[in-house]
């Protein structure tokens, strides 16, 4: 069983009962205190005019918008063809689908992500070794038939797509 | 004090002109009747700017934008709002008291538009002063705590019932240190006119009530903005609603108007108690003069009326800061603030009060 705690006596509550209150009461000035920061700079606010900003909104660093496969000057891409993320995707989302080239290397063929199962976890970017594919910042991506939402990443004509 | 009357006329030309044109008994019901009439505007017009204010200043103190769509910055918001609510349907849950279920809106309200026919905006701008004006103010807004009870009893609905009893329990605690407070200032003004209060205030910034008493008045001016923050149900005292515990408390069966209507009561609640809050402390319709010969014909150039809306309208920012910084307190915290704190403190700023009076310290 809990001991008890020893009486106090009557000054000691009353000293106690008054650091409470004032020790309460200026707890909430702080709170007061950083509102009303707020309050008074409009800088800090936070919401998005959206439709109106759109050209010049900045997306943040940390959004995960599309699966996007950067392609250098020439044309090529960092892919090998591993096959990591595709089974590091939860929901099915990329077939890698891989070819032999002359030299009978195998090398990608068609990169294919279905925009409709993906959740944008990041599992994907996170596994690939090669850094060959990112998470894009666009975030307009609704179509008028879910067919137009499987895209082939590593042909420039369907990454431009939305990238 | 007498010649602070004599300087400034209760008439206004309106009422004189009225008298001037009609025979004596149907000049006092066209003036009572513009009298009505005004407080209505006032009434109907608070609401929107209010709730506009409200939503805004509470964005602002969350990094938003709020009401950004309807108008420019959403200044129409509120007429759009108040459309939709009075185009939506009206419902009424099976097994509610019919009668009663459509009568409680309508008290809180009444109980706002009655206590502003005493409040005094201006030299000549009050629709009656009786003597015992802070009387009248205690038992008039008693009728916002028997609206809500009603509101929860009728609906038959155990969130609404729960609610209900919590903000009987809150009002009916709150207003114990509320009167006392205003017993304050009646002791130190030596009147319970609304009117006669505001002139004890008379004269510089420093003979309001809040600076003139020694101490104690600041104290006083606090603990009547924390009572009356709880006596409008307001965050963070809004147990009676406790959207997380009790899905909207009495007004969990309102739909349409009748919840317009219980908004409504509360925003011009919030009005009120922010010009009694002028009244008591902030010396009312006069101009927070410095002393300094320079600027204060300045400050006495603007009418008294702006300056009790100035007054009134601090209060209410200050209102809303509370209300957008604090989190909400348990029933039994609140409980413990009014009877182991507020109510000591109440009783022992009263006796202080009394005894400076007593010394003549006070004014």
């Amino acid at each position: 069983m809990k001991e008890t705690a020893a009486k106090e006596n009557v000054l000691e509550f009353v000293s106690r009962y008054v650091h409470k209150t004032i020790t309460g009461f200026y707890t909430l000035t702080k709170g007061l205190d950083i509102t009303i920061k707020y309050f008074v700079n409009p800088k800090t606010v936070i919401t998005q005019q959206y439709p109106e900003n759109r050209e010049t909104l900045q997306m943040f660093d940390r959004f995960r918008g599309h699966l996007h496969m950067p392609h250098d000057e020439n044309g090529q891409n960092a892919c090998t063809a591993c096959g990591i993320c595709e089974k590091a995707c939860p929901n099915g989302t990329i077939s890698v689908l891989a070819t032999k080239d002359l030299a009978g290397r195998k090398v990608l063929g068609q990169y294919i992500y279905r925009l409709s199962q993906c959740t944008f976890c990041g599992l994907c970017v996170e596994a690939c070794p090669f850094g060959a594919i990112t998470l894009g910042k666009d975030f307009e991506l609704a179509v008028y038939d879910r067919n137009e939402l499987t895209w082939v990443l590593n042909q420039s004509d369907n990454t431009a797509q939305g990238a | 004090m007498m010649s602070s009357v004599e300087f400034y006329p209760v008439n206004n030309p309106i009422g004189d002109l009225v008298r001037s044109i009609f025979p004596e008994p149907v000049a006092v019901l066209i003036n009572g009747l513009l009298a009505l009439l005004s407080l209505m505007a006032l009434v109907g017009s608070l609401g929107a700017v209010l709730i506009y204010l409200e939503r805004k200043v509470s964005a602002h103190f969350q990094l938003r934008l709020g009401p950004m769509r309807v108008g420019p910055h959403g200044l129409l918001q509120a007429v759009a709002d108040g459309i939709k609510a009075i185009f939506k349907e009206v419902l009424k849950p099976e097994g509610a008291d019919t009668f009663i279920f459509f009568l409680a809106p309508l008290l809180p309200v009444s109980a706002a538009f009655l206590v502003l026919a005493v409040i005094p905006f201006d030299h000549h701008l009050q629709v009656a002063d009786p003597a015992g004006g802070v009387l009248y103010v205690l038992g008039v807004s008693g009728l916002s705590v028997l609206g809500i009870l009603l509101a929860g009893w009728a609906s038959n609905n155990k969130y609404s019932l729960l609610g209900a009893m919590r903000s009987g329990a809150q009002m009916v605690s709150f207003e114990i240190s509320i009167a006392l407070l205003m017993l304050l200032i009646v002791m130190v003004s030596g009147t319970a006119s609304l009117r006669g209060i505001v002139l004890s205030q008379q004269g510089t910034l420093f003979d309001w009530w809040i600076f003139k008493l020694p101490f104690l008045g600041i104290f006083a001016f606090v603990m009547y903005l924390i009572a009356s923050t709880a006596e409008l149900n307001r965050t963070p005292f809004d147990i009676s609603e406790a959207e997380s515990e009790l899905t909207g408390g009495f007004a969990t069966e309102y739909s349409g108007i009748g919840f317009a209507m219980f908004f409504l009561g509360e925003f011009v609640n919030m009005f009120v108690s922010a010009c009694l809050v002028t009244t008591f402390f902030l010396g009312g319709f006069f101009p927070p003069l410095l002393g300094v010969p320079v600027i204060d014909p300045i400050l006495s150039l603007i009418p008294g009326f702006l300056w009790f809306f100035i007054k009134a309208f601090a209060i209410i920012f200050i209102y809303m800061w509370f209300r957008w910084t604090f989190p909400r307190v348990r029933v039994d915290q609140l409980m413990y603030l009014e009877w182991r704190i507020m109510l000591p403190a109440n009783l022992l700023l009263l006796l202080l009060s009394g005894l400076f009076v007593a010394q003549g310290w006070a004014g």
